[in-house]
């Protein structure tokens, strides 16, 4: 039962109907050919005959002309033997017979002028086979009536064994392609089958199922695509519960603070300006959570797709020049000389304001976590052209960043313990990544020896060889 | 001034007409995009907030709407997609200024009052007075009680945009945006650390001074207490 369950359910497959087609295509095709081929052989055989008996009508009419009825007679008779395929019967005006080896003249052609078909009993005994045989009449000018034919009952066994070979052969062709088109649809269909419970297991919730690949051939690509698929959407599932883990962790201790300086406000004595000064942290905290949301949405955003609206083209050394230049009077109040090497030239179509934010930060973080004040502290930030596209560095002589740890400093609230003690949302250096991301480009942690050097390279894709005058005036809209 | 805020959520349109009020504004309330639309083309508004997302007719379309029919009201988009695609659609659409929710109402009020104080076009003043202080747009000099004083190109720029505000308070970000062209978080206070710059140069040897902090919001300058 369950065995015919299986059939039928690959039997209903597309497999087995596309199978099912091509053999039904191949047949149809193989009849075509083999009606034809049967046709021409058929009317060639009987060419053949009817050139032969037209041949004999003429001798047998001629013998009339020069030997009269006696000489016919002879002819006749002589060529009437019983053990040929050649068939006779002369008749007299009355119809009486003369010579022949027919009885009669068959009732098939009795009155058909051209000849035809009939068929006939060689042996007079009971039960024997009748025979085809193939007439014409011969014209004698006389009132005697003369019929010339041949036995063709070897042309029609020749035609029945190739219309039973051929009505075998298409009958085998047809169950061994449909039993192939099964068997496909089986194969399909079992694999199908894997998929189906593997993509069931996942769906329940198991993202470390996989889907069994080996032998090759277009299915096994396919699994194998779908598997790097479900390796990065258990890496993004992954990641996501990491951030929920994070956003858990890192926004309700700022909220449960909030919150904190609210009550601490409405228990103070002091009364009016205690709560004054309770709800001004509150504001401070509250845009403080703002900041980090909005960080959040934006790599949010950028990590779903390219933001085509806002790119515009500008020169990447000049506007780096000019993002430093507005953090370097509160870098030199923190004590920090802030030296700008930048190759003017290189001009980018990219998005602006995402390119300054991320240098912002860069340069945010070098002020936040490297030691001022030294001898030697000093931020430098670089723009130059790089083997594959550009490149925007920002070194510091801080503490850097463990080699081991740099991988995971570029992901969301990540805060390593060096810099847990400042102020921070743990976002800015993953929305730098996404931004590198974004212009197809990598963000490299690198040691400054001292300190770390962060390297946002965007890729060849955003390089332009000059500006355009048309993007300058669109961007213009976008920079208001 | 006349203000229509174009809000849908009645706690945050009731919140704005009440702020609004009790800064010396008239505030109407209209609830969804169309009844905005015809509030704004029947009534005579100084500027309009326009929220984004609205029932019935969405704020990008009752601003281009309006700009269609050769309205000019100043209006103010105000949205919770702050995106830098989100701000150029706004501005394309023909909004004036852009602010992302939540915002923080001292901005709004800020923004508000810039947008609508614009009565004298831009390029027909060559000269802005603050007092004794005096910006001559013609050839870049600024002087204060006569005396010359010597600026960088960017406190030049932001001195002008202080002073085409006199007397209003300008936020932190509407001077990146306007004096930098940034519309992103500088995580830091940067501009303080400028305005600190600029106010050195034009307050320090006076005895008054004209460039106030206003605590929670921003900056101003004016003839007299902040």
């Amino acid at each position: 039962m369950a065995r015919l369950e299986r059939v039928a359910k690959a039997a209903s497959t597309t497999a087995f109907g596309l199978s099912a087609a091509a053999v039904a295509f191949f047949l149809l095709s193989a009849a075509v050919v083999v009606g034809f081929l049967f046709w021409q052989t058929n009317n060639l055989l009987t060419g053949q005959v009817l050139g032969g008996l037209q041949a004999e009508a003429r001798i047998l009419s001629s013998e009339m002309q020069t030997g009269g009825l006696a000489k016919l007679s002879e002819t006749v008779r002589s060529m009437s033997r019983t053990d040929g395929t050649g068939l006779y019967y002369l008749a007299d005006r009355a119809g009486v017979k003369i010579a022949g080896n027919l009885n009669r003249i068959p009732p098939e052609i009795e009155n058909d002028p051209r000849g035809g078909v009939f068929s006939y009993k060689p042996d007079l005994e009971e039960g024997s086979a009748a025979h085809l045989a193939v007439a014409i009449p011969v014209e004698l000018g006389t009132e005697m009536r003369l019929i010339v034919g041949r036995d063709i009952e070897d042309q029609r066994t020749f035609a029945d064994s190739i219309r039973r070979a051929f009505l075998w052969g298409f009958g085998v062709l047809s169950l061994v392609g449909l039993l192939g088109g099964l068997a496909v649809s089986r194969l399909i269909l079992n694999r199908m089958d894997t998929i189906t419970a593997t993509s069931r297991s996942i769906m329940e919730g198991d993202l470390t199922q996989r889907i069994p690949t080996g032998g090759g051939g277009e299915l096994d690509a396919l699994a194998a695509n779908l598997n790097e698929m479900l390796d990065r959407m258990e890496g993004m599932m992954n990641g996501l519960r990491e951030v929920s883990d994070n956003i858990a962790h890192d926004l309700k201790t700022p909220i449960n603070r909030l919150r904190n300086a609210a009550e601490a406000a409405l228990r103070d004595p002091r009364g009016g300006e205690a709560y004054r000064e309770g709800l001004e942290r509150t504001i401070e905290k509250a845009d403080d959570l703002i900041k980090t949301f909005n960080a959040l949405l934006l790599i949010a955003r950028l990590e779903a797709g390219p933001l085509e609206e806002s790119v515009e083209t500008f020169d990447l050394g000049r506007f780096v020049e000019d993002v430093a230049e507005l953090y370097a009077p509160a870098a030199e109040e923190a004590g920090f000389a802030l030296a700008i090497e930048e190759a003017h030239g290189i001009f980018v179509r990219a998005n602006r304001q995402l390119i300054g934010q991320a240098v912002a930060n860069l340069i945010d973080n070098a002020i936040k976590y490297s030691r001022a004040g030294e001898p030697g502290s000093t931020i430098t930030v670089t723009v130059n052209r790089v083997n594959d596209g550009a490149a925007i560095a920002v070194a510091d002589h801080g503490p850097g960043i463990k080699p081991d740890d740099r991988g995971r400093a570029l992901k969301r609230f990540v805060r390593l313990e060096a810099s847990r003690t400042k102020p921070g949302t743990g976002l800015g250096l993953s929305l730098v990544a996404a931004v590198a991301r974004l212009h197809h480009g990598e963000v490299r942690l690198e040691d400054n020896n001292p300190g770390l050097k962060v390297v946002l390279v965007l890729s060849s894709k955003c390089l332009v060889t000059a500006p355009s005058p048309a993007y300058d005036a669109a961007d213009r809209i976008a920079a208001q | 001034m006349r203000v229509l805020v174009i809000e849908d959520d009645r706690e945050t349109a009731q919140f704005l007409q009440k702020s609004l009020k009790e800064n010396g504004h008239t505030a109407d309330l209209a609830a969804d995009g169309e009844e905005g639309l015809a509030f704004a083309t029947d009534g005579s508004y100084d500027v309009l907030i326009v929220d984004r997302m609205l029932p019935r007719l969405d704020g990008l379309s009752v601003v281009k709407t309006l700009r269609a029919d050769g309205n000019r009201t100043p209006a103010l988009i105000l949205s919770a997609l702050g995106e830098v695609d989100d701000r150029v659609k706004g501005l394309r659409a023909g909004g004036d200024d852009y602010l992302t929710k939540p915002y923080a109402y001292s901005e709004l009020l800020a923004r508000v009052e810039a947008l609508g104080r614009r009565t004298v076009p831009e390029e027909q003043q060559t000269r802005y007075t603050v007092g004794d202080l005096v910006l001559d747009r013609l050839s870049h000099r600024v002087t204060r009680a006569g005396e010359h004083i010597l600026l960088q190109p960017r406190e030049y720029r932001l001195l002008e945009y202080l002073m085409k505000h006199a007397g209003q308070v300008v936020t932190r970000t509407m001077l990146l945006e306007h004096v930098w062209d940034y519309h992103f978080d500088p995580q830091t206070n940067v501009i303080d650390v400028h305005v600190s710059r600029l106010r050195a140069k034009i307050d320090k040897s006076f005895d008054k001074p004209l460039l106030h902090t206003v605590r929670g919001a921003g900056y101003t300058i004016r003839d007299g207490p902040a």
